[in-house]
């Protein structure tokens, strides 16, 4: 480990000793937890590249800055919350939540409790009001000793969004958490979500990450999923970070007889992002479908990292991601599909496609079966290449010019992705967004809320570029 | 319309069009027949301005232009279709999307204003009916899911719609059983005018007895071997391909 990563990890070691008179109204179990993996993260400390699964991410790189965290993020910028949170998704409906630099926002500290028993809001605050809950499902599965981001997000992220669903509920506004950073100086921050399904409930749940500075930041996110038996979530992440920005953003998982995920994650602009998914199939007949799109260029970076387990029989699985990459841009996907020795009839497929425009972008591919019974059905595929020549002559022997039938072929690439959107408005908006993020016309700050910043556009400069 | 000289062609470094010479006048219907392998698609390949295809030498004259020196974009823009033998299929480019894209940059080119949306669909539905396409194809992505015999149809709905000059149609008759054929020969019929010209590139006399050319070319191994009116086709259904040989034979010995 270089020096840089040591500082940062004895700073880390100390923030804790520091906070941990401030953690002194959590509930038992959590501190216990907390000590532990914090004892855990001394052990092991950050995932390196000699790790298998980190090759394609040099995390040293992206914490070598000199950061900052905890409280002293805590500052108000002078932000009149109520004024500038709202959604730019024309008529999408939401029942919404903040976390700004890593800290819920005012209005959503408080935990809403709607009617249908429904209970949301600032995970710190539901561990005061509903530890019984939290402590049924609070790191269940296992962050802890999932990797040293992980343990070390346990002991020390700072707050995140508790959404609990009974059982037989059906949430028909969807809900929608805004992940900010913003902040003067370089933000090392860490959040934790835990999101509850019971029995034969169902929730849209739709994640935007988006950061605005010029600074550096480094956002450490574990959320934690419990689909229980015969429930559902549709869960979208929209990303659109600065290209100053890293994030590793942690996602378990864990579904029950008949359950069912849709997870669908558009990055727009990734800074550098490795999204991490475990899927747990624990149930008969339990399912995922995972789609993915990323639109990158300059020197931006995705890495999505999947894992799904199938440990019972009759479960699908389903992964589909698609990447367009210019300039020195890289992405990384592993799909690795686990199947255990009693999941009979399993269903799993997995493809992942990119195009490259230049010959200096980069994709590292790599599927990875692990099955161990007979009765399985699995397909994987992956390409990478240039837009399809035959299409591009197609269409510009209609009279249809280079550029517009580059952009109709790019269309049509992210259009399979899109299409996995079921939300009408969300997909429909989410089409525009990335027809202007090809065009070069959306920005940054583009899906953001704030608009604090209008002028500063991202140019994904296809156009000028031949075949 | 259109004058070919002494068009020679290559892909990968092997010489497929061997000095192929074609006139073809406003108003006429010309067929290229031919054994396969003798360089038909090539042809309508090179004239669509198919990058892989190198011209090695020759000229080919379109509306007093130099055809090879326009883009592939413009050559259409200018009146030149070439209908697939092989339509491609974009899952995702929705067929609305792909044809006002394809006419408003056609008319943008020739000075025109955009075409009003009414004005599209309304023009969308003539033409649909023309070639007896259904609005459930039309309503989804570039020939996806379509089968062999929709393609084609596709293609001469998508000639209709763009009203060339001159159509080049590779094997539009390919795997067409006898309906299809005949809308697809009505189609072409429907759309001939005393302005504009059609080059019918078929295997099988089948087709002509559908679409009347006013010429038949017979083509082998990259060149025109021989040229007649209507009843060559006849007379080479009758004598078959090994004719052709022979014909080629005798011409390479003179």
């Amino acid at each position: 480990m270089n020096e840089n990563l040591l500082t940062l990890k004895e700073q880390l070691l100390r923030l804790y000793d520091r906070q941990n008179g401030s953690f002194a109204d959590v509930p038992d179990f959590l501190s216990d937890q907390r000590k532990f993996s914090l004892e855990h993260f001394r052990t092991i400390g950050f995932p390196t590249k000699a790790n298998e699964y980190w090759k394609g991410t040099d995390l040293e790189k992206l914490l070598g800055t000199n950061y900052e965290f905890g409280n002293d993020l805590k500052i108000d910028h002078g932000l009149d919350v109520n004024h500038v949170f709202k959604c730019e998704i024309h008529n999408f409906e939401s029942l919404f939540f903040a976390n700004y630099n890593g800290y819920n926002l005012y209005d959503t500290v408080q935990l809403k409790r709607l009617e249908s028993g429904v209970i949301a809001g600032s995970i710190n605050q539901a561990m005061k009001e509903y530890p019984e809950i939290v402590k049924r499902f609070f790191d269940q599965s296992s962050a802890v000793s999932y990797n040293g981001l992980t343990a070390l997000n346990v002991a020390l992220a700072t707050d995140g969004l508790f959404i609990y669903v009974p059982e037989n509920v059906h949430c028909e506004t969807p809900m929608q958490l805004v992940n900010l950073i913003r902040h003067p100086r370089s933000a090392f921050l860490q959040t934790r979500n835990l999101i509850i399904l019971e029995k034969n409930s169902s929730l849209t749940f739709l994640q935007c990450d988006d950061s605005l500075e010029d600074r550096n930041s480094f956002k450490n996110s574990v959320s934690e999923f419990f689909i229980a038996e015969g429930a559902r979530l549709d869960h979208y992440k929209l990303q659109n970070k600065d290209i100053t920005s890293a994030m590793v953003n942690t996602s378990f998982f864990n579904i029950e007889t008949k359950g069912i995920l849709h997870s669908n994650i558009i990055t727009f602009n990734a800074g550098a992002i490795r999204n991490e998914f475990i899927v747990n199939l624990n149930g008969r007949e339990a399912s995922a479908d995972l789609s993915g799109l990323y639109l990158i260029d300059k020197t931006q970076h995705v890495d999505n990292q999947l894992f799904v387990k199938h440990n019972a029989p009759e479960c699908t699985s389903r992964q589909t991601f698609k990447g367009i990459l210019d300039d020195e841009a890289g992405a990384v996907f592993t799909g690795h599909i686990y199947v255990a020795e009693g999941a009979v009839k399993t269903q799993a497929y997995q493809s992942n496609k990119n195009i490259l425009l230049t010959d200096t972008a980069s994709v590292m591919s790599k599927p990875f079966l692990e099955i161990y019974n007979d009765d399985v059905k699995c397909s994987h595929g992956s390409t990478t290449g240039q837009i399809d020549r035959d299409a591009m002559f197609y269409l510009q022997q209609r009279g249809i010019c280079e550029k517009n039938a580059r952009m109709l072929m790019m269309y049509a690439f992210a259009d399979e992705v899109v299409r996995k959107i079921e939300v009408e408005r969300l997909q429909h908006r989410t089409e525009d967004m990335i027809h202007r993020r090809l065009k070069g016309e959306l920005s940054s700050c583009d899906q953001c809320i704030l608009h604090c910043n209008p002028d500063h556009i991202t140019p994904f400069q296809i156009d000028e570029r031949l075949l | 319309m259109l004058k070919i000289k002494n068009l020679k062609a290559s892909i990968n470094g092997k010489q497929i069009l061997k000095g192929f010479d074609l006139e073809v006048k406003p108003g006429e219907i010309h067929a290229i027949m031919g054994p396969n392998g003798t360089g038909k698609s090539t042809l309508a390949q090179v004239l669509g301005g198919r990058a892989v295809f190198e011209v090695d030498e020759g000229q080919v004259i379109y509306k007093g232009k130099n055809l090879l020196e326009m883009s592939v974009e413009d050559r259409a823009r200018e009146g030149l279709f070439i209908g697939f033998q092989y339509p491609v299929e974009i899952p995702g480019v929705p067929m609305v999307n792909f044809m006002k894209t394809a006419i408003n940059e056609v008319r943008k080119y020739r000075g025109l204003p955009e075409l009003s949306s009414a004005d599209f669909l309304k023009m969308m539905r003539e033409k649909q009916e023309l070639v007896e396409l259904s609005t459930a194809l039309t309503s989804r992505s570039v020939n996806e899911g379509f089968s062999g015999g929709e393609k084609k149809r596709n293609e001469i709905f998508q000639m209709a719609m763009l009203q060339p000059d001159l159509a080049v149609l590779d094997e539009t008759d390919s795997g067409l059983d006898i309906d299809a054929l005949r809308v697809v020969a009505n189609g072409v019929n429907k759309l001939k005018s005393p302005d504009t010209s059609a080059v019918v590139i078929t295997h099988y006399q089948r087709l002509l007895e559908y679409i009347v050319p006013d010429f038949v070319h017979i083509m082998y191994d990259g060149r025109i071997v021989k040229s007649g009116g209507k009843e060559l086709a006849i007379e080479l259904e009758e004598k078959g391909y090994n004719w052709i040989k022979v014909l080629n034979e005798e011409i390479l010995y003179e």
